[in-house]
């Protein structure tokens, strides 16, 4: 009679996270700092993308007691905000951990360092949502396949260069808009030509849009940038690196809240936009090594 | 009836616009106090009460929406965020702005994790005067109403808690319609309350 886990009750939360800012955080007060500047939802990281970025190394799950502590330190002040993290992309037995840690959301994430080069994680599996990256329609269907209930562009995380985040953004809407126009017996050639499975591409082309919440990630650092992926059809968006690598967290968090809110208005973005210390600095992703890469993980 | 809206600063705004259309009526989305004037009725998603309590704060739609309310020009319909904003305190200390159009006081998040939301049958107590409705209710990391005022009207519960209660032009649910294809509560809100609106 009551059934939990079901497809329905975990995109129902991803539902709920629209029109909303999800952001890395690292420590309990940076969780605080997120929760009180109207973050819908905060990602419980050891380190940000542009951290990992520079250290090298594997990059795995956080310690548990990171975790912890950002999900004690949210409960104690009475914040109630959805805490997410981040597993492997293929690493089950990670997820594992952190649905028993009563995660709300999982991340099998291209940021850390793929744990299986063929195989994700059989998300269908699990009772906790999942939230996965892709840059095409192909990829995000497949991740949907395989059960996420999210779908976020990668972009190209840690970089604060937005530019592979719209790259993402673009293609899975411009498919998507393609296969509404396409016919039926069309279908079966564009699930193999997409690599996607063929009930997937059938939704998509009779409902003109993914099946799950499409979220964007990747780069985003301003509230310009967070407004301009709302507005090419993202429905909520990840800030990793670009608030806490900013140089004034707080201000620069509540604006881009303010900014995916009122994404349609440039005069509500002006004014959110004026004075705020530094952005990250950033790397140009046009400039950077094809193997420094986060993106191309996973498949 | 004159036009519907659904608040929307964060949250499943847009499932519910769906909804109210498909339940006949015109819906807008409400990011101003200005275009919360156009409406007659107001629906208040899911989402997250803290982002949502700051957002209305900042542009003056918390006062614009009990302005409204209590003038009896604003009927509202609240679904688990929006049932914790509408009723009139919480478990423990928190910073929301709370309306308290509801005489009752609600738990935030009182399943636990989201690996405890769930999907039920509830019974819904005799609505449009059709006798009792089965309906299937979605909670998402779902509010627990742990006290009513005696004004109000419990009119279906789940596990020995209200899950859908009413006073005066306020309706409130811990579940979610809108994540199903159901309209009849949708329609229910239009009719029983939205109604009561004068053009």
């Amino acid at each position: 009679m009551e059934e939990k886990g079901t497809m329905r009750v975990k995109i129902g939360l991803a539902e709920m996270l629209k029109g909303g800012v999800i952001m890395d955080v690292t420590t309990p007060e940076q969780a605080l700092i997120a929760a009180e500047a109207g973050a819908a939802a905060v990602m419980a990281l050891e380190r940000v993308p542009a951290d990992i970025r520079r250290d090298g190394g594997v990059a795995r799950m956080a310690d548990p007691n990171v975790i912890d502590g950002i999900i004690k330190a949210l409960k104690e002040k009475k914040y109630e905000v959805p805490v997410m993290a981040k597993a492997r992309i293929g690493h089950f037995v990670e997820a594992q951990i952190l649905e028993a840690m009563g995660v709300d959301f999982v991340d099998e994430s291209e940021v850390l360092t793929p744990a299986d080069e063929h195989f994700h994680i059989d998300k269908h599996k699990f009772k906790v949502p999942f939230v996965c990256g892709a840059r095409n329609l192909g990829e995000a269907l497949r991740r949907i396949g395989e059960g996420a209930a999210m779908i976020r562009t990668k972009g190209e995380a840690g970089s604060g260069d937005v530019v592979e985040a719209v790259r993402h953004m673009r293609a899975v809407t411009g498919d998507i808009r393609r296969l509404t126009q396409l016919p039926d017996e069309e279908l079966m050639t564009e699930a193999k030509n997409l690599g996607a499975p063929y009930d997937l591409v059938k939704y998509v082309k009779e409902n003109g849009k993914l099946p799950v919440p499409n979220f964007a990630a990747g780069g985003i650092a301003t509230p310009a940038d967070a407004a301009l992926m709302m507005m090419l059809g993202a429905e909520a968006v990840f800030v990793g690196s670009g608030i806490f690598k900013s140089e004034d967290p707080a201000s620069r968090a509540k604006a881009i809240v303010d900014a995916v809110t009122h994404y349609r208005d440039p005069k509500v973005l002006a004014e959110v936009s004026r004075g705020l210390k530094g952005a990250m600095r950033g790397l140009d992703v046009s400039k950077m090594d094809e193997k420094d890469l986060l993106q191309t993980r996973g498949w | 009836m004159g036009r519907i809206g659904a608040l929307a600063l964060q949250g499943d705004f847009e499932l519910h616009i769906k909804m109210l259309r498909r339940a006949g009526v015109e819906a807008v989305e409400i990011r101003t106090p200005a275009q919360l004037d156009s409406v007659s009725g107001l629906v208040i998603p899911g989402g997250e009460s803290t982002t949502v309590s700051r957002l209305m704060r900042r542009y003056g739609l918390d006062k614009a929406i009990r302005d409204r309310y209590l003038s009896g020009s604003l009927a509202v319909y609240g679904t688990c965020m929006g049932m914790i904003l509408v009723c009139s305190d919480t478990e423990g200390d928190h910073d929301l702005a709370q309306f308290g159009f509801i005489d009752a006081t609600v738990e935030r998040n009182a399943y636990g994790p989201q690996v405890e939301s769930f999907e039920s049958d509830i019974v819904i107590d005799s609505v449009n005067g059709s006798g009792p409705m089965r309906f299937r209710a979605v909670f998402i990391r779902a509010p627990k109403v742990t006290r009513v005022g005696d004004g109000v009207k419990i009119l279906a519960s789940h596990s020995g808690a209200p899950a859908l209660i009413s006073q005066g032009l306020c309706l409130a649910g811990n579940f979610h319609p809108e994540l199903t294809d159901d309209w009849r509560l949708h329609k229910y809100f239009l009719d029983e309350f939205a109604a009561r609106i004068g053009d």
